[in-house]
């Protein structure tokens, strides 16, 4: 089985949403607010429960001659969020309940029977994807379309992209298709856009790759994400090493009081 | 589509989306198509990829600036005099393809001496009867040819629709012509001069757009123009929906012929349309002026009271349309079958008659004067999405009867009930007399049939789901009512329902609902012989004499044969995708395309290569089906005396043009001059910096009265420039998005765009309430302060401008006030469209009052 994944490339994402709506179509997710938040576009606002993708809008100053594709500062760009789907994933580690899943396409999954609302996963994610439904607690992300895909099927927001700034598809592809595209950019005097490809931190890669331009931290891409468990080693040491020193200082203070007896 | 029409011969977009993909430059321009047409905008995208400069020029930096290499504001209703100024740059530097305009354009031609332009006569053209408030055409003819009166389509009533089948039916068999473009009178000539004044610092005064900027973007266009590049142009409403809409279009249509634009891959004009089978809903049309196929309707007072004056008028004696008779007799053929004969004209005398201004806002106008006693609304939310919405609802309380058919209750159907007229006791549930019958109606999804989009691509929608309950079609809906009219006439002989008695009306049903089949109806469009119903291959197989019946002549071809509906096609092949859907006529994906081959007919380049002659052949052959007869070699002169298409030569590609050229200069079948030239908008805080005595549009229609007060030009209370537009996440006036919570959510509120520097002066904090008024109404919306609106220095001070989208209503899962309260009723010339795009409004801080809005 190929291991699959998400290109998202901001530089032609239009900023339409359609991603947003495919996705709670084909997976019935429920809306989640009518709040206007006068955030330019954004009115999803983020990643949460009840959205799984969501389209970032990040504004800067519009200068007249200037359009937002022109080299230099981009004026209004979008870039559609995702979960990243990580090799090493937080939330999986941290579920007690065996919910959470690492599909066969190399995607994380939650099992929304067998979840019990611990809501361990939510603090577990280096990127805050996962969210915990308000009415009964569960947590829910992006299934990576894990039923399409099943069936052969392109991931509900890939699919409906009208620009390809989404792409699905093998991993290996996608990095090759990333270059292609950061090659072209350059070429056209847009040097400042890169490839957020998280595979140096402990999240040991993902399965989502983003294009973006400027600093990557604009569009909600932490630059060095880390999975909570890499620190349990540490910590049981620390734990140990505490409760040893606690133990051995208590056994001291009995011996001491002992002698002075 | 008059602007296009007249200009190049069709109503239609000249290209398809698909062929974005090979321009050098695009202009985007009266439209922001990344918002409102996504899908297609992949195109642009591709082209941008393949290096590409993409321009947006727009009063607001949106989604479609965001993905552009230039944009620039441009103060709201100031395009012809940008566009003007592209021209006038392309003439004064000599950057025009001069070997395609010379050949392919009008530019040669001489005009008749006794023309005066607007530059000698201060903002009014030759012809202008001040007494009827109207043009009449004939000194703009060409010098030579013969006056025949006034033509139809320029009379007070006559509709400007018919003309795009591409200017009146004059005879242009003779007239004279200077190839070096010397002469004094010539079309190049004229046009230099009408356009020196629109300069760049023009531009810089009037437009707002700084001159670097302007000379920036005039040099990227026309760089990417010439044998080896080409540049397109994409417009939408932003462009139509002015006093002088049509006329901004012809601007971008001068343009594009003096770079050799048009008919080459790359190149063209994109219009856009604004929904779902809206070049469709011209083609077989839901306007009052045409019939099927761009022919006109009879008009009472001019051409109508006998068939072959009606024909005489109509079709023209070389070109393309000399085929008139053909179509109009097959039409008549299709309606009414055999009762249709040779001795009653066809039924000609059954076809009702155009008497007066039935466009939606005269009819609505009558509406609220208490002239008309019922209404149907299909596909429409007029109490949201049309202008003055606030009269357009208390009109609707004068029928005695109102018909909605939709998928929710809409604001029109509900407005008796939950109206702002309600909420502020101008109507009263208890007293509205009209009665309303809401009716279920079918989703796309829940029905088969066709849509025509953008790039007259004639597309067939597979049924998906059975529509619930009582849901049916719309064609179910007046199939059914036609039948039932029908019975009703039958029982009754006065001779007012011989029309209806002789309607063919039968086409096989399925389904307790009784939905007609409608590959059936897409036969009768695409026509058959009338002895045994074969089907024909296409319009040229139409004949006048009655042997023929066709329900659409330009869509004929879509169904050749039983059991080949090429709008089903679903197997795409060669670059344009051929064998994807139907695009009439005759599958052209790119229109005029003899225009991509020299005049000997090879290919202006190897870059820019579409259709060539093959001389071993002796055929045009290529990439796209030929717009062009086939077999007519490009050395081919007509004889003395042809007609019809025999009688253009080899070498003329506009070939629904009598002279086979496209029109720099339309010297008949524009009510409002045969150039563009600058007027503002309606209501502007500007006068006419080209023209003091002549502000706006003489030839537009104010339809000023107490209910739709006109602010003074400027006007100290109405101080800002407003514009409207859509957000991609909503459809039109919303009916269909605002009820849907995945959508709703997304644009939760109306919100008003203004500039970081407005919201200041006004103490405006982002988020917080702004009421916007003008003399039609009040509204009140969130305040968006942003830096993509920016102020805009023009006529030496600055001018704020503010932006609405016009998608909200009092009902839904989300609400906001309905910015079309605003807008005035007003009428363009020529299609009668009214002013959306540039108007005036005061913008305070706080709600609005609860009494008055």
């Amino acid at each position: 089985m190929p291991t699959t994944a998400f290109l998202t490339d901001s530089t032609v994402c239009i900023g339409c949403k359609a991603c947003e709506v495919a996705c709670k179509a084909w997976n019935e997710v429920p809306q989640d607010g009518y709040v206007w938040t006068g955030l330019s576009y954004d009115n999803t606002k983020a990643l949460g429960h009840s959205t799984w993708r969501h389209v970032k809008f990040v504004e800067h100053e519009a200068v007249p001659g200037r359009g937002g594709h022109a080299a230099g500062q981009p004026t209004w760009s979008f870039s559609s969020d995702v979960c990243k789907h990580c090799e090493h994933a937080g939330c999986l580690d941290a579920c007690p309940t065996g919910s959470i899943v690492r599909t066969e396409f190399g995607g994380v999954f939650v099992q929304p029977d067998i979840c019990n609302g611990c809501g361990y996963c939510v603090v577990a994610c280096p990127f805050g994807v996962i969210d915990r439904r308000p009415d009964d607690g569960r947590a829910f992300k992006c299934t990576f379309c894990y039923d399409r895909q099943k069936a052969g099927l392109t991931p509900a927001c890939a699919q409906v992209c009208p620009t390809e700034s989404i792409v699905f598809g093998d991993m290996a592809d996608l990095r090759r298709e990333a270059s292609r595209r950061l090659d072209g950019l350059a070429a056209r005097g847009v040097t400042d856009a890169v490839l957020y490809d998280a595979h140096e931190g402990s999240v040991g890669g993902t399965h989502a790759l983003f294009i973006v331009r400027g600093d990557p931290v604009a569009y909600n891409l932490p630059p060095k994400p880390d999975v909570p468990s890499v620190y349990l080693r540490r910590a049981w040491r620390s734990a140990f090493v505490t409760a040893a020193s606690l133990i051995g200082a208590a056994l001291i203070a009995f011996a001491a009081q002992s002698h002075a007896h | 589509m008059p602007g296009l029409g007249t200009s190049f011969g069709r109503g239609g977009a000249t290209t398809a989306q698909e062929d974005l993909a090979n321009s050098d430059a695009i202009l985007i321009m009266g439209s922001s198509m990344a918002e409102n047409h996504p899908v297609g905008f992949r195109w642009v995208m591709k082209a941008r990829e393949r290096g590409a400069t993409i321009i947006h020029v727009d009063p607001r930096f949106s989604r479609t600036s965001a993905m552009a290499d230039v944009w620039t504001p441009i103060r709201a209703g100031s395009d012809i005099v940008f566009l003007g100024a592209l021209v006038g740059y392309v003439v004064e530097r000599q950057l025009d393809f001069r070997e395609y305009v010379v050949h392919y354009t009008n530019a040669a031609t001489i005009i008749r001496e006794d023309f005066q332009d607007t530059e000698d006569l201060g903002g009014l053209f030759s012809g202008w009867d001040a007494e009827h408030h109207q043009y009449s055409p004939e000194t703009w003819f060409y010098e030579g040819a013969p006056e025949n009166g006034t033509p139809a389509g320029h009379s007070r009533a006559g509709g400007g629709h018919g003309k795009d089948r591409g200017g009146e039916a004059a005879d242009l068999s003779q007239f004279e012509r200077d190839p070096t473009l010397q002469h004094p009178r010539c079309v190049y000539q004229l046009l230099r001069r009408h356009f020196a004044r629109y300069t760049p610092e023009l531009v810089e005064e009037t437009c707002g757009v700084p001159r670097d900027i302007f000379l920036k973007i005039a040099h990227a266009f026309t760089s990417a123009s010439g044998p080896e590049r080409t540049a397109a142009i994409c417009y939408a409403v932003g462009w139509t929906q002015h006093s002088k809409g049509v006329q901004i279009i012809r601007t971008a249509a001068i343009l594009q012929l003096l770079l050799g634009n048009i008919g080459r891959p790359g190149g063209g004009i994109l219009a856009l349309r604004g929904h779902a089978s809206i070049q469709g809903s011209t083609d077989i049309p839901t306007l009052y002026d045409i019939m099927p196929g761009y022919l006109p309707m009879p008009f009472f007072e001019a051409d109508s009271h006998r068939f072959a004056d009606y024909v005489a008028t109509h079709r023209s004696k070389t070109g393309w349309w000399a085929n008139f008779d053909a179509y109009i007799v097959s039409l008549l053929k299709a309606w009414y079958g055999e009762a249709a004969t040779r001795e009653n004209d066809w039924g000609f005398d059954w076809l009702p008659r155009v008497t007066g201004d039935h466009s939606h806002q005269g009819y609505w106008l009558e509406m609220a004067d208490g002239g008309l006693e019922g209404l149907f609304v299909m596909g429409q939310n007029p109490a949201v999405g049309a202008p003055n919405a606030r009269l357009e609802r208390r009109a609707l309380a004068k029928l005695k009867w109102l018909v909605v058919r939709d998928m929710v209750e809409t604001e029109t159907a509900s407005f008796w009930l939950d109206s702002p007229e309600v909420a502020r006791g101008e109507l009263d549930p208890a007293t509205v007399g009209t009665e309303v019958f809401l009716f279920p109606a079918a989703g796309h999804a829940e029905k088969a049939g066709t849509f025509t989009n953008t790039q007259r691509l004639l597309q067939w929608r597979e049924k998906a789901v059975e529509p619930p309950g009582d849901c049916t079609s719309e064609t179910a809906f007046v199939y059914q009512l036609g039948r039932r009219l029908k019975a009703r006439a039958a029982a009754d002989p006065r001779p007012r329902n011989q029309g209806l008695n002789a309607l063919t009306w039968d086409y096989p049903t399925e389904g307790e609902n009784g939905e007609p089949d409608p590959e059936a109806i897409l036969q009768e469009i695409n026509g058959w012989t009338v002895a045994d119903r074969v089907l024909v291959k296409d319009y040229k197989a139409l004949a006048d004499d009655g042997s023929t019946a066709c329900g659409c002549w330009i869509y004929s071809g879509v169904f050749p044969k039983t059991g080949e509906n090429k709008a089903r096609g679903r197997h795409p092949r060669g670059r344009y995708g051929h064998g994807w859907g139907f695009a009439w006529p005759s599958d052209r994906r790119i229109m005029y395309n003899r225009a991509s081959a020299r005049p000997d007919g090879r290919p202006w380049s190897e870059r820019k290569k579409l259709v060539w002659w093959d001389e071993r052949a002796h055929e045009w052959i290529g990439y796209d089906a030929p717009d062009f007869t086939t077999s007519k070699a490009p050395d081919y002169r007509p004889p003395e005396g042809a007609e019809g298409d025999a009688a253009l030569p080899g070498d003329a590609p506009f070939i629904m043009h009598p002279d086979g050229v496209g029109w720099i200069w339309v010297s008949s079948g524009l009510k409002d001059g045969p150039l563009p030239t600058h007027y503002e908008a309606l209501e502007s805080p500007l006068g006419n910096a080209l023209y003091p005595a002549h502000a706006v549009n003489p030839a537009a229609d104010r339809m000023e009265r107490a209910d739709n007060e006109y602010a003074a030009s400027p006007d100290p209370r109405y101080p800002y420039v407003l514009t409207t537009y859509r957000l991609t996440e909503h459809h039109t006036a919303g009916g269909m998005t605002r009820t849907l919570p995945h959508l709703a959510e997304l644009q939760p509120a109306l919100f008003c765009e203004l500039s970081t520097e407005l919201a200041d002066e006004l103490g405006v904090n982002p988020g917080s309430w702004v009421t916007i008024t003008s003399p039609r109404g009040a509204i009140e919306a969130r305040a968006l302060p942003t830096s993509r609106i920016r102020p805009i220095t023009a006529g030496g001070r600055t001018i704020h401008q503010v932006a609405l989208p016009y998608q909200f209503g009092h009902r839904g899962l989300v609400c906001g006030d309905t910015v079309n309260d605003l807008l005035a009723m007003s009428e363009e010339p020529n299609v009668r469209i009214m002013e959306t795009k540039a108007l005036v409004c005061n913008v305070t801080p706080g709600r609005r009052s609860r009494e008055w809005a």
